[in-house]
């Protein structure tokens, strides 16, 4: 049997998504050395720490909201689901929170090749996220409304693909932008 | 969507009751015969455009230290006709073909997706008119159609001209890669019962290598893109190397999606002949098999070779030597399909129509390209060869005397599917000896041109020997080509209105799209006949040999 076609157009998407932050996290490694200094002093891992544990958490959530909508617990899911958007939004705070005090000291992506390569990287993933609430919103609606069925066996699956797949660029970048930039 | 509005709502429209007209019935088509047709005549609009560029070049360097151009125009004309031919012309029609026929042969009602399939069509024509208004705004793109930093860089080009490029080619790269999952959905989960993976047709199959070579490539160049927009709008400085950046992270990046490219305009290509060849040869296709898994080959290192457009870059022997192995062994599961197509036509009954003569001519031009190319794969002829006019010979044998010559085949064998009528087979020969001669005349001379000193991009050039006889030669042929051109435009139009009707199936094709009429209708098929082996058509006048279990 086929795979569900939602699901294997996401599947696709996914695939070349990953090429695309392949290529800006290659352009952040390759200009690690300059740079290292920079992001070893302006940025704060342990709060951004806590931020992706959210971020994290709520690859947990959803996977809670994949196997309510496979068993037709239609109120669980739809409660699973609020949970993930809000882990989502408070990520997506803390990484404002972050750039604002950034800004505040005048570093910017014109500032060095530090801002350069390191707004660019979390700037595409923060609007992947970005995207990724709104995807999880109009499920929420549409799960509300009349149409629970579709957003059972077609939206969830297919969301979920992209929602992991966005946690998972972000254990890459949390990796290399601030583990390795403490360790220098 | 699921879904039934139920009584309450109100009344629900009848779409069916009063379909759109005119051009409004084009606009708001979802229809993937619509959408193709409607890739065929963008692509062939901007086809005209980027070949009047090139006549206006051939013109330029008819002679020696000739000045009916400003090196400023030259610039603005060799990067828009690269431009334009690679992403408006050969992409978007290669993608229409795949549109039409995909969906036709494997018994498909329309693509999986149709509203994605006309979002990336509209991609497609708006990045190419952002692509050209950059000419209202001051000035079009000068870089190259590989626009190389820091020459892309503001410093260097401060006219808005590479801003709208990497914007048009941005929109249209989002439109290929939705283009490219649409395909491999459908292609995955649309097939008629009995169409198996193994009895795919093999245009069919190298659309899907095709398709993911397509999703896995394009996010580099928009990759590129974005890091290249942000330098010049924003001031970041990932190519600049006066703020710590480094122009060789634009040639890796743009590279990594641009020799995939190469094969993304070749592989449809490829399935167009292995159409064409065995139908005109009356023979079932020699290694099916073979054909499908070298395709395949052919997808995977195409990701492995594209530092050998880096060279000349100096980054070590050992980098050097691991990329001319593979651009070596690339050649290899390319080689195997010729050989493919020449043992079909061995032995068998050969009718030389229109299409079945550019076969053969991509047949033959394509391995001369081909050729050239393992030169280049050899490191010390490369540097020797790399920036001269050898290199254009080299890319213009496999991008017309391949891509285009199989479009033009795929064109005189689909035509009267897609319109009801046959091209005019006199006015076809014409048009196919004429860009032979075009076409041979123009390229084979810059061979020598570029061993005798011609340089590439450049807008003249002094009165050297035999440069002045090979350039002439070269901008003589260049005029047959346009010549050529003209008559297959006539032709068309001659035929749309008084042409042959064609009748299902004119050429006794094998494959699912000749059995429904021409042009088919807007659901496709009234009934798709039983799939039971590789030749559907042949097994339904044959049922023999579907009983003896002769595998067609």
């Amino acid at each position: 049997m086929a795979t569900e076609r939602h699901r294997l157009a996401v599947d696709m998407f996914v695939l070349g998504e990953s090429v695309f932050f392949a290529i800006l996290i290659m352009a952040y490694v390759l200009y690690h050395q300059q740079t290292a200094e920079h992001s070893g002093t302006l940025l704060d891992v342990g709060r951004t720490g806590v931020f992706s544990a959210f971020l994290f958490g709520s690859s947990a959530t959803m996977w809670r909201v994949e196997a309510n909508a496979r068993r037709g617990r239609h109120r669980r899911m739809l409660l699973w689901l609020g949970v993930t958007i809000l882990f989502g939004a408070t990520f997506l705070g803390g990484q404002g929170w972050e750039y604002y005090g950034l800004i505040q000291q005048n570093v910017t992506i014109r500032h060095s090749l530090f801002g350069t390569t390191f707004f660019t990287l979390t700037g595409f993933h923060g609007a992947h996220v970005a995207i990724g609430l709104l995807i999880l919103g109009i499920m929420a609606a549409l799960g509300l409304g009349s149409s629970r069925e579709v957003v059972r066996t077609k939206g969830i699956p297919a969301a979920a693909v992209y929602w992991h797949f966005v946690d998972a660029v972000w254990v890459f970048i949390f990796s290399i932008v601030y583990l390795w930039g403490a360790l220098a | 969507m699921a879904t039934i509005p139920s009584a309450t709502e109100g009344p629900v429209t009848d779409r069916s009751a009063a379909p759109p007209q005119g051009l409004f019935s084009w606009v708001s088509s979802t229809d993937h015969k619509k959408i193709a047709i409607m890739y065929f005549v963008a692509g062939f609009a901007f086809f005209l455009l980027g070949g009047l560029e090139a006549l206006v070049m051939r013109t330029q360097l008819a002679r020696p230290n000739e000045h009916l151009l400003t090196p400023e125009a030259y610039n603005q004309l060799f990067t828009m006709h690269g431009t334009t031919m690679i992403f408006l012309v050969l992409v978007p029609v290669l993608i229409g073909f795949s549109t039409y026929f995909a969906p036709l042969m494997i018994g498909a009602k329309d693509m999986i997706f149709p509203r994605l399939n006309a979002f990336s069509f509209w991609a497609f024509l708006f990045g190419g008119l952002l692509l050209y208004f950059s000419f209202l705004a001051g000035g079009g793109p000068d870089a190259g159609w590989f626009s190389y930093a820091p020459l892309s860089e503001k410093p260097y080009s401060f006219t808005r001209g590479l801003d709208y490029w990497a914007l048009g080619l941005l929109t249209i790269g989002v439109g290929t890669v939705s283009a490219g999952i649409n395909l491999i959905v459908t292609i995955f989960n649309l097939r008629v019962e009995g169409m198996t993976i193994r009895r795919l047709p093999l245009f069919v199959w190298m659309v899907l290598v095709n398709s993911f070579v397509i999703v896995l490539a394009l996010p580099a160049l928009n990759a590129a893109l974005v890091m290249l927009l942000l330098d010049r709008l924003l001031q970041a400085s990932f190519f600049t190397p006066a703020t710590g950046g480094t122009p060789i992270l634009w040639e890796h990046t743009f590279w990594i999606f641009g020799h995939p490219e190469v094969y993304i305009m070749i592989l449809p290509a490829f399935g167009i002949i292995s159409e064409v060849v065995p139908v005109f040869s009356r023979k079932p296709i020699f290694g099916y098999g073979f054909l499908a898994a070298s395709t395949v080959a052919i997808g995977f290192l195409s990701f492995s070779v594209w530092v050998h457009h880096m060279f000349a870059v100096g980054l070590g022997f050992p980098v050097y030597y691991a990329f001319a192995a593979g651009s070596m062994l690339i050649a290899v599961p390319t080689g195997v399909k010729i050989f493919n197509w020449i043992a079909t036509m061995w032995g068998g009954t050969i009718i030389f129509s229109t299409a079945m003569l550019f076969a053969v001519g991509f047949i033959v031009e394509f391995t001369m390209g081909g050729l050239s190319g393992i030169i280049f794969a050899a490191v010390p002829l490369d540097w020797q060869m790399t920036d001269s006019y050898f290199v254009v010979a080299h890319f213009h044998y496999v991008l017309f005397g391949g891509t285009a010559l199989a479009l033009f085949s795929g064109a005189y064998y689909w035509f009267p599917k897609i319109t009801g009528r046959l091209l005019d087979e006199r006015l076809g020969k014409w048009h196919f000896w004429l860009t032979i001669i075009g076409f041979n005349l123009t390229f084979f001379v810059q061979h020598f041109a570029g061993m005798a000193g011609m340089a590439r991009r450049v807008y003249t050039y002094p009165a050297l020997p035999w440069l002045p006889t090979l350039n002439m030669l070269s901008t003589i042929g260049s005029y047959i080509i346009g010549i050529s051109v003209l008559l297959f435009i006539w032709n068309v139009f001659r035929t749309l209105r008084r042409g042959e009707p064609a009748g299902d199936n004119p050429w006794d094709g094998w494959s699912l799209e000749w059995a429904t009429s021409s042009p088919p209708a807007e659901h496709n098929f009234e009934r798709v006949p039983p799939v039971r082996g590789r030749r559907p058509l042949y097994d339904l006048a044959h049922p023999e040999a579907v009983a003896a279990g002769e595998e067609g």
